[in-house]
């Protein structure tokens, strides 16, 4: 086993038709560690997994993953990495169970097809055809066959996009279930709350750089800013405070003394999203 | 098994499984045989017209399967986004393709003995002169026109029109080309496009074989002409051949 970082990155620019979509980005990931990449469509997420899964030469900078240039990386490689990818079909005449046997067969050393199947949670469609599952379900089928190779490594393009609230709860399971199995995941996502509950660490990424990287606690202790939020006299409110505990104690004490209630009375720590649009928000001004 | 096998196996479950293709692809041109052959008479050039249609028929269930079949598979497969996640798997690229290529022989030879097997059973046709001649040249049109298919699967932007483009290329081919009757009757600029087309002499190949015996080697110049559009094909997938969706 390599020790360092399952994926290393420094310098990495990428640009199409002399437009860069990645300008100069550093991050490693540790072994075992789930890392969120998080942006607004656009922002370069894509362009950089691609070039980590190997899809396509860098402009600059180096890239390590598994301790290998990803770029014209061997079969050998290939068995130690799963990719879902962000839009990609799987054959639509062949059982879920037929999918996983043919990904299977190209690994040498595959988990059980049975047991992989069970574990995206599709062990009642297993004989069902491709073209007859709905968009969740082939969603984990993208995920059952990038695990079949019992990969170390798991790249997810927007693991969730276009989910119902239900169908995003589910993939989460998997995805802390694939954890708790020790393998390294990056994950891409525009949803915040996705990261927050995801992620060890996130990047957040904007126009090709990154803007900010840590945990999503980090992230937030960034922004030390509490929001107190009430109603008076029918109007909202809002005061922003470092120090949430003296603003508390005087807003309660003063209505406490007058006798009026604090109606609606509301107390927010900012979350990652305000982080992230604050930071979004910085740069475009 | 081998991942040769593995994948051999897996392309012709996907083949067989997708109704609509294997009857377009495996189906078509042994039912063009059946009807033509109900209606085609005498002679044509001095041979049976049976046995000469079988002979066109074979030649266009070559340009069919490995030409029109691959080339619309891998496009679909290709802008499907298939082809790009399979880049990701460990399985090699030219194992894939070697695969891909042997399904489509298994494909066309099972089709040729269907094709033979009804013109000798249906219309009394002869059976081959010579199984030794008939089968080389067979497989020699099949890498040809399926390098001709991997070649214009690079060229065709999207599924959706993949198969009409294939078809606007296959049947036209087909007609100038012999594979459903003489084309002595067609006018100088018809019979001048016939001269150049590879289909014209891959059937040529197929009549000396399949009707007098004669080996390939003693018409190497139609041999050239089948080699060198089946290069040009390869030229054309080096060059443009991709595995991820062009449209998005």
């Amino acid at each position: 086993m390599s020790a360092g970082p399952a994926i290393r990155v420094r310098g990495l620019r990428k640009a199409y038709d002399g437009v860069e979509a990645v300008r100069g980005i550093d991050f490693d990931v540790q072994p075992g560690e789930v890392f969120g990449l998080l942006g607004p469509n656009g922002a370069g997420k894509t362009t950089t997994v691609e070039i980590l899964e190997g899809y396509r030469p860098r402009d600059a900078g180096e890239v390590s993953v598994l301790g290998t240039d990803p770029w014209r990386s061997s079969s050998a490689h290939r068995e130690r990495i799963g990719v879902v990818l962000q839009h990609s079909e799987l054959p639509p005449t062949l059982s879920v169970h037929e999918v996983h046997r043919m990904f299977a067969g190209y690994f040498e050393r595959p988990r059980p097809v049975d047991e992989v199947i069970e574990l995206v949670g599709l062990a009642d469609k297993a004989d069902a055809r491709v073209k007859t599952l709905s968009g969740g379900q082939k969603r984990r089928l993208d995920l059952g066959v990038a695990l079949v190779g019992d990969p170390e490594l798991v790249f997810l393009d927007e693991p969730t996009t276009g989910f119902d609230p239900s169908a995003r709860r589910t993939a989460w399971e998997l995805v802390r279930a694939l954890r708790s199995l020790g393998k390294t995941i990056l994950l891409t996502t525009h949803y915040l709350d996705e990261a927050q509950q995801l992620a060890d660490r996130v990047a957040v990424i904007r126009e090709g750089e990154l803007i900010r990287i840590g945990t999503p606690r980090e992230l937030i202790a960034g922004a030390p800013e509490v929001e107190i939020r009430y109603r008076e006299g029918g109007r909202e409110v809002v005061v922003s405070t470092a120090e949430p505990t003296r603003m508390l104690a005087e807003l309660t004490g003063r209505a406490l003394a007058e006798g009026r209630e604090l109606e609606a009375l509301e107390v927010r720590r900012a979350s990652l999203e305000d982080v992230y649009l604050d930071l979004v928000d910085e740069e475009r001004a | 098994m081998s991942v040769f096998a593995h994948e051999l196996r897996n392309q012709q479950l996907m083949f067989w499984r997708n109704r609509e293709a294997a009857v377009f692809i495996f189906v078509f041109p042994p039912m063009l045989f059946l009807l033509l052959g109900a209606v085609y008479d005498g002679d044509i050039d001095g041979v049976p017209a049976v046995d000469r249609l079988l002979v066109g028929i074979l030649g266009y269930g070559c340009a069919n399967t490995a030409l029109a079949g691959l080339a619309i598979t891998l496009v679909i497969r290709r802008e499907d986004g298939i082809l790009k996640r399979l880049r990701a798997t460990p399985l090699p690229a030219s194992t894939y393709m070697a695969a891909l290529l042997a399904s489509t022989l298994v494909v066309f030879f099972a089709q040729m003995a269907l094709t033979v097997a009804l013109g000798v059973l249906l219309y009394d046709a002869e059976g081959p002169q010579s199984w030794a001649a008939l089968a080389p040249v067979l497989l020699l049109g099949a890498i040809a026109f399926a390098a001709l298919g991997i070649g214009l699967a690079s060229l065709i932007r999207s599924a959706e029109g993949s198969s009409a483009v294939v078809n606007l290329v296959v049947l036209p081919m087909a007609f100038l080309s012999g594979s459903f009757g003489s084309t002595g009757g067609y006018p100088a600029f018809l019979q001048a496009v016939s001269d150049v087309l590879p289909l014209t002499y891959l059937i040529r190949l197929v009549e000396a074989a399949y009707v007098r015996g004669e080996s390939p080697v003693d018409d190497l110049g139609a041999v050239a002409v089948v080699v060198a559009w089946g290069l040009i094909g390869l030229l054309v997938a080096v060059r443009r051949f991709g595995w991820e969706p062009r449209e998005r």
